[in-house]
């Protein structure tokens, strides 16, 4: 135990907590955009944030040429750069996400299968995505290339605010306010709610609720494709289970926050990261995981529902 | 306009809940079909609106059989169905359930405030209550909200699914006057399902009788209001708010 | 579709009773011999390549089923899903190979210890962990199984770390029969015995108040507790059961393989676990048997493609669930209702 970090490191660990919570929300909000409509743990999320890293560096390294050895870019080129990777990291976990559901979810809800089934077909779907990415990358890390270069904007008590960092500190908050926007303003984002309250009066209302499903999967995929392109950004390499750790981690957010509730994933994220950061100062980084499961218990045991609470909660039990 | 279902069966399993029933809905009637708890009264509505699959018989809007059509299109073709237990949304504000209703109509802004206007007029409360959420209403205007919402899509065929379920008697009398100015005013034509035989064959033009899945009598609401065995088996005595 | 599983009970229930005795001690028999399948002609494509099939069949086939079976009281019986299963198998494991090396306790001592430890710690997380509902308990348990491996893997002293702990003794003969690396098939033999002790275990409470309550419980935990069923008791209960059944398990897993390590308890085998139950077909004990069975057998059987083998397993996941959401043998259709997804 060692609690002075805590005030000597402060700032700094509030820092990097929230850059890390913020990858966290993103990747919870792929989680809970689909627990919301489905009712289901979409199992395959993690390997789609896999799948995101691994497309940001095969559009850095073979399509952009930029060895892990060169020097970082400047200027325009730099811009276009990492908008091309972020797009399409985005892109490619949107396309991933919605063939998910196809394959695994689709045919069973039209069946009306049990829960059970789905969480099986998803569990499949993930094992034959890592594996696959396993045998493909020889089961080897890969080193992402430093494309920025990281300045640093200043230091504050410790706390270095790096261009990174900071970049996906903000983009994720920018990110966050479109959905939310979306999700509440637009005519598809009333849809999306609709069908979370009720599948059935939904359909009176003439909602295509495949497409309603197809769209919620896509979402899910473009926040999840974001988290994995500044993931990169921040942490500059993947391997092919690194959706493992970093998807638990973000459903436990999600369940932290309350699942199927935008809010919840979002602070619920923050939250986390915070908390791994603060435990792995204090008592060691081998210990993170065994506090924000502690601390997962405490709030669900306060909060049965986490902390925001299920946003549809009281319409379907 | 002119809904007519044909010798339809519905299935749950391997249960024939709906075993070849057969009605007709005329242009701006109001027909009602009565029964007892688990006669499949809202199977067959929901079976109409899409939500259940015909097993056999066909469903027929203006001549087309509609039976295979999806429930999200069939709203388009002028479907509007009023679900039991109101089915709101709850975490919407009763605007955007409102709005929900004419989910498909590209309309202009302009028809939007028209429909919008019209449910007003027809139930001033939500008005009233425009800006609050769907779950924090009464059980009345629930149903007021849930009927409006149906009206938004301008059905031209509104399936309603006992509006009187669950609801004060004064309040029951109100949905009911309510339903009647939507059929004479807004020229809407009118499938109610009900248990409150008492009321819905005072309102309605023509009215079945389902009884286990099977149609068991089909007359003018009237006369049916002055049958012995309706009377004995759905008025109990006469009295005012039936059973 | 048609359902097996109602065409076998049906034939069951027309059979009289020495019928009935000659088809169980047939099977037992045939079970029995199952170990030597490999080295006769006609069954000789049981074969596995690399690791001989009678180890095959104690690990992880043999295994895998006596822990499905153990799951199944937890996910089919009360309807629970529980991902964090392998804690249980590591905790028993762990529990045997401490005494063992430490202590000199022989298996037969262990086990009593194992499925304690492994009952007391269900009873740890259930206390919390059951007051949630559905998939909260998911995310909990999962948790449990991941903090399980991370304790063990950080108190190096204890536990030996990652490095794990070797030398733990084979269990001692019984009857004659030599538990050692030479003679696998009689570890099959120990845990079939193993298996139909759960099995009229699992039985036994299904038919009583205890599997009437999980029913009740599994198809409307709300009108369960109207009725007066205590319902955190029961699936404490339930949970508590599957955890012994698993602690079991791991202690025999310890003595069979001698040598453990954490990276053996990963979350992988939870999955795998429950993925056995759901694709046998929750709920039905002959289900999960086979299912596991297949589950278990299929990776090993085709090792030859060795790399791609995961590959697969994920394949034939995706595409039995599709074809058949209810599993290859599913619970009677009467049970099966009610856990169809109410919207």
């Amino acid at each position: 135990m060692n609690f002075s970090v805590v005030t000597s490191q402060f700032a700094s660990l509030v820092l990097q907590g929230v850059a890390l919570g913020l990858i966290y929300s993103l990747i919870a909000l792929g989680y809970t955009m689909v627990y919301g409509v489905l009712r289901l743990i979409n199992f395959a999320n993690s390997e789609v944030f896999m799948v995101g890293t691994f497309t940001v560096l095969f559009i850095q390294v073979t399509v952009l040429g930029h060895a892990v050895t060169r020097e970082p870019m400047h200027g325009w080129p730099l811009i276009l750069a990492l908008a091309l990777s972020l797009i399409a990291a985005m892109g490619v976990c949107a396309l991933l996400a919605m063939l998910v559901e196809v394959v695994a979810y689709r045919r069973l809800r039209a069946k009306g299968a049990n829960r059970l089934a789905s969480l099986i077909s998803a569990i499949g779907v993930s094992i034959f995505l890592s594996e696959s990415w396993r045998i493909f990358t020889d089961s080897r890390p890969h080193a992402g290339p430093r494309l920025l270069e990281k300045w640093s904007f200043g230091e504050f008590h410790g706390a270095n605010f790096r261009i990174d960092t900071m970049m996906a500190i903000f983009a994720s908050l920018i990110i966050y306010m479109v959905l939310l926007r979306f999700v509440n303003g637009s005519r598809l984002g009333k849809a999306i709610r609709a069908v979370s309250m009720s599948e059935e009066n939904s359909l009176l209302m003439g909602i295509n609720l495949n497409r309603v499903v197809t769209l919620t999967f896509a979402i899910g995929g473009l926040t999840t494709g974001a988290a994995a392109f500044f993931y990169i950004t921040i942490y500059e390499n993947t391997v092919f289970n690194v959706g493992f750790n970093l998807g638990i981690a973000a459903f436990t957010a999600a369940i932290l926050g309350g699942i199927g509730n935008l809010r919840g994933a979002f602070f619920g994220g923050l939250a986390l990261g915070l908390t791994e950061q603060f435990a792995s100062a204090i008592i060691g980084s081998q210990w993170k995981a065994v506090t924000v499961f502690i601390v997962l218990v405490f709030v669900l045991l306060i909060k049965p529902s986490g902390i925001f609470g299920e946003a549809v909660q009281q319409t379907r039990t | 306009m002119r809904l007519e279902i044909k010798d339809l069966s519905v299935h749950y399993g391997k249960i024939e809940a709906i075993k070849g029933i057969s009605i007709v809905v005329n242009q701006g009637e109001i027909v009602t079909l009565i029964g007892a708890n688990g006669a499949g009264k809202t199977t067959t509505l929901k079976t109409i609106s899409g939500l259940r699959k015909v097993s056999r018989g066909a469903i027929l809007f203006d001549g087309q059989d509609i039976s295979k059509v999806p429930a999200y299109e069939r709203v388009d073709l002028g479907i509007s169905q009023a679900p039991e237990g109101r089915g709101i949304f709850p975490g919407m504000s009763v605007l955007e359930n409102l709005e929900m209703g004419k989910f498909n109509r590209k309309d202009r802004r302009s028809e939007m405030k028209e429909d919008l206007n019209r449910v007003y007029d027809l139930f001033p409360r939500l008005k009233e209550r425009s800006g609050q959420a769907g779950g924090t209403l009464s059980g009345g205007e629930q149903q007021m909200l849930a009927i409006g919402r149906a009206l938004m899509a301008r059905p031209k065929v509104l399936l309603l699914d006992e509006p009187s379920m669950g609801l004060a008697p004064m309040m029951i009398a109100n949905i009911f006057q309510i339903i009647t100015t939507i059929n004479t005013e807004l020229g809407t034509t009118i499938l109610l399902v009900e248990q409150n035989a008492q009321q819905a064959l005072q309102r309605a033009h023509r009215a079945y009788v389902l009884e286990t899945g099977k149609i068991v009598k089909e007359a003018k609401a009237s006369d049916l209001l002055n049958d012995p065995e309706v009377r004995a088996a759905y008025l109990g005595t006469g009295a005012g708010t039936g059973h | 579709m048609i359902n097996i599983r109602d065409k076998g009970a049906e034939i069951w229930e027309n059979w009289n009773r020495p019928t009935r005795v000659i088809f169980v001690l047939s099977t037992i028999t045939i079970i029995a011999l199952l170990p030597f399948a490999a080295a006769w002609g006609p069954t000789s494509f049981l074969d596995t390549p690399i690791t001989s099939f009678k180890n095959v069949l104690v690990y992880p086939v043999g295994m895998f089923v006596l822990m499905a079976l153990g799951l199944n009281i937890v996910v089919g019986k009360s309807g629970l899903l529980d991902l964090g299963y392998v804690a249980f198998f590591a905790i028993g494991a762990y529990s045997q190979a401490i005494l063992s090396t430490s202590f000199g306790w022989s298996t037969w001592e262990a086990l009593p210890v194992g499925i304690g430890l492994a009952m007391v710690s269900g009873v740890l997380l259930g206390l919390p962990a059951l007051r949630l509902r559905g998939d909260y308990l998911a995310i909990i348990t999962l948790g449990f199984g991941e903090i399980v491996r991370i304790v063990i893997l950080n108190s190096r002293k204890v536990t030996g770390g990652p490095d794990g702990i070797a030398g733990i003794k084979n269990p001692p003969a019984i009857f004659g029969l030599e538990f050692d690396l030479f003679h696998p098939e009689h570890f099959f033999w120990l845990v079939g015995v193993m298996v139909l002790l759960v099995i009229w275990m699992v039985r036994r409470f299904t038919v009583r108040r205890p599997g009437r309550a999980w029913e009740a419980i599994r198809q409307d935990e709300d009108v369960a507790s109207l009725m007066g069923v205590n319902t955190l008791v029961y699936k404490l209960w339930s949970f508590v059961i599957g955890a012994a059944v698993g602690g079991a398990g791991g202690v025999l897993y310890a003595s069979k393989v001698m040598v453990i390590s954490p990276d053996m308890f990963k979350f992988e085998v939870s999955v795998l676990i429950l993925a056995c139950v759901v694709f046998g077909g929750i709920g039905n004990i002959w289900g999960v048997v086979l299912g596991a069975s297949l589950l278990a057998y299929i990776p090993d059987r085709i090792r030859f493609i060795s790399d791609a083998r995961q590959v697969i397993f994920g394949l034939v996941l995706i595409i039995m669930m599709n074809l058949r959401p209810d599993g290859l043998l599913p619970r009677k259709k009467r049970e099966k209702i009610s856990e169809k997804r109410k919207k």
